[in-house]
């Protein structure tokens, strides 16, 4: 069958922990994207078998959703994004065509070796609202009504969310490789929830009208079900609260400082200020640190969550960007979260940008060029889904959807999206994408931010002021 | 902008316009629906559209199935954790207005109407639903049951449908009836789950392999009773069933004695009749003549004490208001009567045309305005009074039924059209 273009078949590869086996199996299949393997740094590949074959290399998370969406036909991602992406939507477009021989780790269900719930029935009995924190948030709120918690709420987080029990949740669903390493991040397996293995998955719109079989017939015979670890359902030895968490739990400030690639700077920047935590700086996983100061308890996590857990009460105080907290007010303007203190570090620039094809230079243009019905709707792709939100809210443009990405939201445009909302040091990477700035939404650089309760409290309050006026000495 | 260039705004999936012609039927629901509210002294109540989640997950009273189609988001106060919803259900909200507002005052008779939210896959089927509700909140058994039962047939009568059948269960002889199936507690839930979102073809196949050892249980999800005999025969096979199965059957039985007594036609469908979580006793649901529900209800005993109220029974019902609208036959849409139009534009004629249809409202009549507008507008009405530029004391009263045309004062005008 001569299959020419412009028919086009957009293939989306994921990367981090399934790259490898999926490297050796499209190998193996004969799909032949000879440039993806570990050692690519480039977005996008091409099949040097089927001409009409494109590949392009994203989050395992962004996977799923753009797959659902139609912007590529197949792609291959664990199965935990697409129980993510259907535990709210099944009516999504996106079909398991069948799980890929490899696995990769389980999802599960955890509470900290320090927490009283030490089982289901715990659980199930406990009189609390129970505080569940999830880098899967659809998952979790469908397993806790099948469960029929009564009374939870669910964190959604970007990532560390091993660090959360039992001071900032009571539970945990995440992805671990196995129980072992669970219980190494001091928590214990409640239930193993599902094994993440890979799968095939297509578009049902691009299954229903396009002849992508060739493609589709590489994998023929490599299909199939990886086999299912057991769960041993963990009678882990109880451990006293007292014994190992009391230190930090009895400290009376709790602060979250950043993992990534803020922990240089604001290491750099406590430092300066004589604010000595040890075990923060360097390349060490410890999460739960003791500040010199002895009333002072740091937890390591990611600045994208700090402004949530600040509101909520889980901490006094963080060290997270403007940008986030900027995102977070978006969406929660009545938030009872302030910023303090401005670090100075960690400087960026929210921005608008587009593909330099389009003859769109301003803000002005983009509305013209949006009411002219020439892109309808104008697909936005962004890391910051609320500041995207309102910037475009504001500026009166017309029809427009807004998809969350996961990192790396520069290789969406121009083929998956039509305007980018995203943070940028220099430009260089926009300019390289072949992208250009239509607008510079927001300025921003790491900061010191407070929950406006801890401030009302006398004793809490000088701490934090007297913390405050040691890292404002610092900021250079 | 070329006329393909303008977005095309459509409703939401899911959604649906009340256009006048529905509006008119929907008001007639409704009339039908407060007047009976009245006659029986239910006081009207109007709970919020969004509540907090946990009103219904923290009783457990929807089930994981429902709990999964409503419509939850973070507000904009979500920085907490909290999450709310488009009510899924109106009883549980209106107990909660009544713990929260009314109690410990008893009995009380509220009535509402409502709209409530549940997410259904297709988008065939609508996703907002309205419905007139009333709940009786401390009425003492089997009476409340009868009241409530005869205020939902007054309100169908009154909306001229007599066909209307009634058919009945009981929430705990059902919940008892799984209990007698011996199962493990997992697979009882599972069960007991699939019953309450609707899946009857678990219980058959159970009750069938159990058939042998109870053979009360089979005749009660087979036959269809049709009066307080049927249970009095299922009570005399199950001498052996357990304490809670004899206990609802009594309850039945009292319910059903009462309803043959009064004349009241009834047909017992244990497997018919969808059920609440939160239900306790007695259900019912009303069919339209061509087997359309139109309205259900039943006893909730446990419902107002869990919620931290008075310990009070409690039972109520809901008229669907989406499918008794589809069974009113297609009504004019009232209101257009006089048209005070005038053929010119000049300040004075526009506030005399205003005067006039003002001085047309101010004796109860109905007036609309038409300035400088064609006979497409006029002809809709049945008068039309046409301001005369030439003389603003005076105006032509035209009688579109028989095309006669009068000159005459205002105040004439006004008496003529209000006579």
């Amino acid at each position: 069958m001569d299959i020419s273009s412009p028919f086009s078949v957009r293939f989306a590869l994921p990367k981090g922990r399934f790259l490898a086996p999926t490297s050796e199996l499209l190998q193996g299949g004969g799909v032949a994207f000879d440039e993806y393997t570990s050692k690519t740094r480039q977005y996008r590949v091409a099949s040097s078998r089927f001409g009409y074959l494109s590949g392009k290399i994203l989050q395992e998370k962004d996977i799923s959703v753009h797959v659902s969406v139609g912007n590529y036909d197949i792609g291959i991602c664990g199965v935990d994004w697409v129980r993510e992406l259907k535990s709210r939507y099944p009516a999504t477009s996106l079909v398991e065509i069948s799980p890929l021989p490899y696995k990769e780790g389980s999802v599960y269900l955890a509470t900290s070796a320090y927490s009283d719930l030490h089982s289901i029935d715990g659980v199930l009995n406990s009189p609390r609202t129970l505080n569940v924190v999830s880098e899967y948030p659809n998952i979790t709120t469908r397993l806790v009504a099948e469960m029929r918690l009564r009374r939870f709420r669910v964190f959604p987080v970007w990532g560390a969310a091993d660090a959360y029990p039992p001071e900032s949740a009571d539970l945990v669903v995440m992805w671990a490789r196995n129980e072992r390493d669970l219980i190494a991040q001091g928590l214990v397996p409640l239930r193993k929830l599902f094994d993440v293995n890979a799968v095939l998955v297509a578009n049902a719109d691009s299954l229903a009208t396009k002849n992508m079989s060739e493609v589709l017939a590489c994998f023929d015979g490599l299909l199939g079900s990886p086999r299912v670890s057991s769960f041993r359902g963990t009678e882990q030895d109880v451990q006293q609260p007292s014994a190992a968490l009391a230190p930090w739990q009895s400290r009376e400030i709790r602060m979250a400082l950043p993992d990534g690639h803020q922990k240089t700077p604001a290491t750099e920047l406590l430092e300066r200020a004589g604010l000595d935590v040890p075990g923060y700086a360097g390349r060490t996983a410890e999460r739960r640190l003791l500040a010199a100061l002895d009333w002072l308890a740091v937890k390591v996590i990611r600045p994208q969550d700090m402004p949530l857990q600040v509101a909520s009460g889980h901490f006094d105080i963080a060290v997270t960007g403007q940008d986030w907290l900027t995102e977070h007010l978006c969406a929660f303007p009545g938030s009872p979260v302030v910023e303090m203190l401005d670090l100075g570090f960690g400087r960026v620039r929210v921005v608008a940008a587009l593909s330099e094809d389009i003859p769109v230079d301003t803000t002005e243009d983009l509305r013209d060029y949006v009411a002219s019905g020439r892109i309808r709707p104008l697909k936005v792709a962004s890391e910051y889904t609320n500041i995207a939100d309102r910037y475009l809210r504001d500026n009166h443009i017309g029809y427009y959807k807004v998809m969350p990405t996961y990192g790396a939201s520069e290789a969406f445009l121009p083929d998956d999206a039509d305007l980018l909302v995203d943070n940028t040091q220099t430009g260089k990477t926009l300019v390289e994408n072949r992208l250009k700035i239509i607008e510079v939404i927001l300025r921003s650089s790491a900061c010191l931010v407070a929950n406006v309760e801890s401030l009302k409290d006398e004793s809490k309050r000088q701490k934090i002021e007297q913390l405050s006026a040691l890292l404002a000495g610092a900021v250079e | 902008m070329t006329s393909e260039n303008v977005l095309q705004h459509q409703k939401c999936r899911g959604m649906r316009d009340l256009l006048p012609s529905d509006m008119v039927r929907f008001r007639r629901v409704e009339t039908a629906f407060r007047e009976g509210c009245v006659a029986y002294g239910y006081e009207e109540v109007k709970p919020p559209t969004i509540e907090y989640l946990s009103l219904f997950t923290a009783l457990g009273t929807l089930t994981p199935g429902m709990v999964g189609r409503v419509y939850s988001f973070l507000d904009w106060d979500g920085w907490s954790g909290e999450r709310v919803v488009l009510r899924p259900d109106s009883t549980i909200p209106v107990a909660r207005l009544y713990v929260e507002n009314l109690s410990p005052r008893a009995p009380v008779r509220l009535s509402y109407v409502t709209n409530s939210f549940v997410f259904e896959q297709t988008g065939e089927k609508t996703r907002e639903r309205w419905q007139c509700g009333a709940e009786f909140i401390g009425g003492a058994s089997v009476v409340a049951e009868v009241e409530i039962l005869q205020l939902a047939r007054d309100v169908i009568s009154r909306l001229g449908f007599d066909g209307a059948n009634l058919q009945m269960c009981h929430a705990g002889l059902l919940k008892a009836l799984i209990e007698e199936l011996e199962l493990p507690a997992d697979e009882r839930e599972v069960l007991v789950e699939t019953v309450l979102d609707g899946d009857w073809k678990d219980l058959f196949a159970r009750v069938r392999s159990v058939g042998d050892r109870k053979r009360y249980l089979l005749p009660l999800i087979e036959v269809q009773g049709r009066s307080a005999g049927y249970l009095e025969n299922i009570r005399s096979l199950s001498s052996d069933s357990g304490e809670s199965f004899k206990k609802a059957l009594d309850q039945f039985i009292e319910v059903a004695t009462l309803l043959d007594e009064l004349e009241l036609e009834y047909e017992i469908d244990i497997t018919a009749v969808r059920t609440f979580e939160y239900y306790t006793g007695i259900c019912f649901q009303f069919l339209s003549p061509t087997g359309d529900k139109i309205g259900g209800g039943g006893r909730y005993d446990d419902l107002i004490p869990q919620m931290g109220g008075p310990d009070l029974s409690a039972c109520g019902f809901a008229l669907y208001v989406d499918q008794l609208m589809g069974m009113i036959k297609e009504q004019a849409a009232v209101g257009r009567f006089v048209a005070v139009v005038c053929d010119e534009s000049s300040p004075q004629v526009v506030r005399r045309t205003l005067e006039v249809a003002g001085a047309i409202r101010t004796v109860g009549g109905a007036a609309a305005v038409g300035i400088c507008r064609g006979p497409e507008f006029t002809e809709m009405y049945r008068w039309v009074v046409r301001i005369l530029p030439e003389d603003l004391e005076r105006v032509e009263v035209l009688d579109t039924e028989t095309n006669e045309r009068t000159v005459c004062s205002i105040a004439d005008a006004v008496g003529r059209l209000m006579s």
